[in-house]
């Protein structure tokens, strides 16, 4: 138990550390590396909540992902471009703004995952993994085929968005607006894993029978579970898209899902560091490992292969130990 | 007369050709135990399902102090006082003992939908969790976790959740199974003072804790009630003794 804290320590002032000394440095391809982590790391704690938390195995968080990184492409491209996304019946115009085009991102992807949630989770097992893919590539295909917004070249946004009082294309900046994000979604899920939700949620993950003995109905738990967990997926996803400035159909990908996945999987399912773990993880490999071969994939799916087989709990199962059941 | 707790009317449920609960009816009144007995593939744990929801009646009705449950759920069913226990313990096994009990309390409070506050921390849910556990006699083990319980404390802990639902009877399936001499027989004197709380109707194979709580019993016999009565009226009855008991000469 104290091994964790001190484990979730050591991971939360790793990304901030990180691109300090790069600034100090004068290395700003690193901080953009440790801002892409902690982005990748806020889809994957947007997975957990559903993965971790609710036992459910979602193959499609890349839907989330993508409709927020659209979200702020679409915004954003008709900002730039000075035309209105629609004029009738009312005016809608496009913004450069980071609040507005979040809020924008978290309420259309909370939605999507109401839809695709109310759907899905009646089914379960494999069934939920087919049926959450399937969405994700409905999607994905979706994106592809839809000329208005650049199909299958994507969108790309000529100067990053703004943020009141920032000036966020320092590098550093916009890592601490990505990280402060990041703060705050992981001290909202550590909440939530604790409150009366998070008990009944996990309770249902662990036996659904005993939770409908109660009076507390499964569906119910999960769907909430679900819209919390696309929501902060694509928050990351919006913010995923800024840092690149570049939006495309390959935020949607079954690869984006399966690699969000893997964040969690690597860092520990359940655990609520996990994915800021393995999102730190699969950028540093990314980065090491890709400088030497193309192939470095080879290398983390074997390592995935010994996660899976040896530490189930991830890295910091790994480290901290079997997670303990808290009062 | 006095007021049925839980009034089950004229349950049905067939499976093919097969009357698993043929034209049921049974009931509960406020501080008794009603005990259904019955051999194996009698239509026991079937006509649980009909009454605790989860398995759809063909035909008849449940009321619930004077409410008509039937159309309801499950999780309805509970929420409408029915406290239910398993004859498998059911129970989420990676929590400690008093967070299986509070999750009881979360149930019957209703406010599972808070997503800031520590639950653990809210102390009517605790209390309420452990007074049930006190009441089993776990108490001095709330701080362990589900999995490393015995089997027989994990009964008692079945139990536990179902008493802070508060509800108004408890439906418990075989709650003695598998809990040895001793256990069984002090869960027969727990059960004995619960009735106090809320009526029980229980489905039990431990016929010396069925004679010994019972008020009434009723046989239940390839789907259908055979007989109901008191121990001494169960005991004497010729068709009993030769469906159940297997006494061929019925003295």
């Amino acid at each position: 138990m104290m091994r964790e804290k001190l484990v979730n320590l050591f991971l939360f002032l790793l990304l901030p550390v990180t691109a300090l000394a790069a600034f100090a440095l004068d290395e700003p391809f690193i901080i953009t590396l440790a801002t892409k982590a902690a982005i990748l790391a806020l889809a994957g704690v947007g997975l957990n909540i559903a993965l971790g938390l609710g036992g459910l195995v979602s193959f499609g968080h890349a839907a989330f992902f993508g409709i927020g990184g659209y979200a702020m492409g679409i915004l954003a491209a008709h900002a730039q471009s000075y035309t209105p996304i629609m004029e009738s019946p009312f005016l809608i115009e496009g913004t450069k703004s980071m609040p507005v085009i979040w809020l924008v991102a978290i309420v259309v992807s909370g939605l999507a995952a109401l839809l695709i949630g109310a759907l899905s989770l009646r089914t379960s097992g494999v069934y939920f993994i087919m049926v959450t893919l399937a969405f994700g590539q409905m999607l994905f295909y979706f994106s592809i085929s839809w000329p208005a917004y650049g199909g299958e070249d994507g969108l790309s946004i000529y100067v990053r968005n703004g943020f009141p009082g920032l000036n966020t294309l320092d590098p550093l900046t916009f890592f601490a607006i990505a990280f402060a994000v990041l703060a705050l979604v992981l001290l909202f899920a550590g909440r939530l894993a604790r409150a009366p939700f998070g008990l009944a949620l996990s309770a249902a993950r662990q036996n659904a029978e005993r939770v409908e003995a109660v009076g507390l109905a499964p569906f119910r738990l999960r769907l909430v579970a679900f819209v919390i967990s696309g929501a902060v997926t694509g928050l990351a996803g919006a913010l995923f898209a800024d840092l690149n400035r570049f939006v495309s159909p390959t935020m949607f990908s079954w690869q984006t899902s399966g690699e969000i996945m893997i964040f969690v999987i690597l860092g520990g399912v359940g655990r609520l560091f996990g994915p800021v773990a393995g999102a730190a993880l699969f950028i540093l490999l990314e980065h090491v490992l890709g400088g030497l071969s193309e192939f470095w994939h080879i290398y983390l799916g074997l390592l995935l292969l010994l996660v899976v087989l040896f530490a189930r709990g991830g890295m910091i199962g790994l480290i901290a130990g079997r997670e303990v059941a808290h009062d | 007369m006095t007021e049925v707790l839980l009034d089950v009317r004229n349950l049905h449920k067939s499976f093919g050709a097969l009357k698993a609960t043929d034209d049921v009816s049974i009931t509960l009144r406020p501080g008794e135990i009603h005990a259904l007995i019955g051999p194996n593939g009698a239509g026991k744990s079937t006509l649980i399902k009909q009454i605790a929801g989860g398995l759809r009646s063909d035909s008849g009705s449940v009321h619930f102090a004077g409410q008509d449950v039937t159309p309801l759920s499950t999780v309805q069913r509970a929420r409408a006082g029915l406290g239910r226990t398993f004859q498998i313990s059911s129970l989420a096994m990676e929590y400690t003992v008093l967070q299986n009990a509070v999750l009881g309390a979360l149930g019957q409070s209703g406010r599972v939908m808070r997503f800031f506050a520590p639950v653990m921390r809210q102390q009517k849910l605790r209390e309420e969790a452990m007074r049930a556990l006190e009441l089993v006699g776990l108490a001095d083990h709330a701080a362990k976790r589900t999995a490393d319980l015995s089997h027989g404390q994990r009964r008692q802990l079945e139990v536990a959740v179902a008493l802070t639902l508060r509800p108004k009877v408890f439906l418990m399936d075989e709650p003695m199974a598998g809990l040895g001499a001793s256990g069984s027989k002090e869960m027969t004197g727990f059960l004995d003072g619960l009735r106090r709380e809320a009526p029980i109707l229980l489905v039990e194979h431990d016929m010396d804790a069925v004679f010994a709580l019972a008020d009434r019993i009723s046989v239940l016999v390839y789907g259908q009630i055979i007989a109901s009565g008191t121990a001494a009226e169960i005991k004497a009855d010729p068709q009993v003794r030769v469906a159940y008991l297997g006494e061929e000469d019925a003295a």
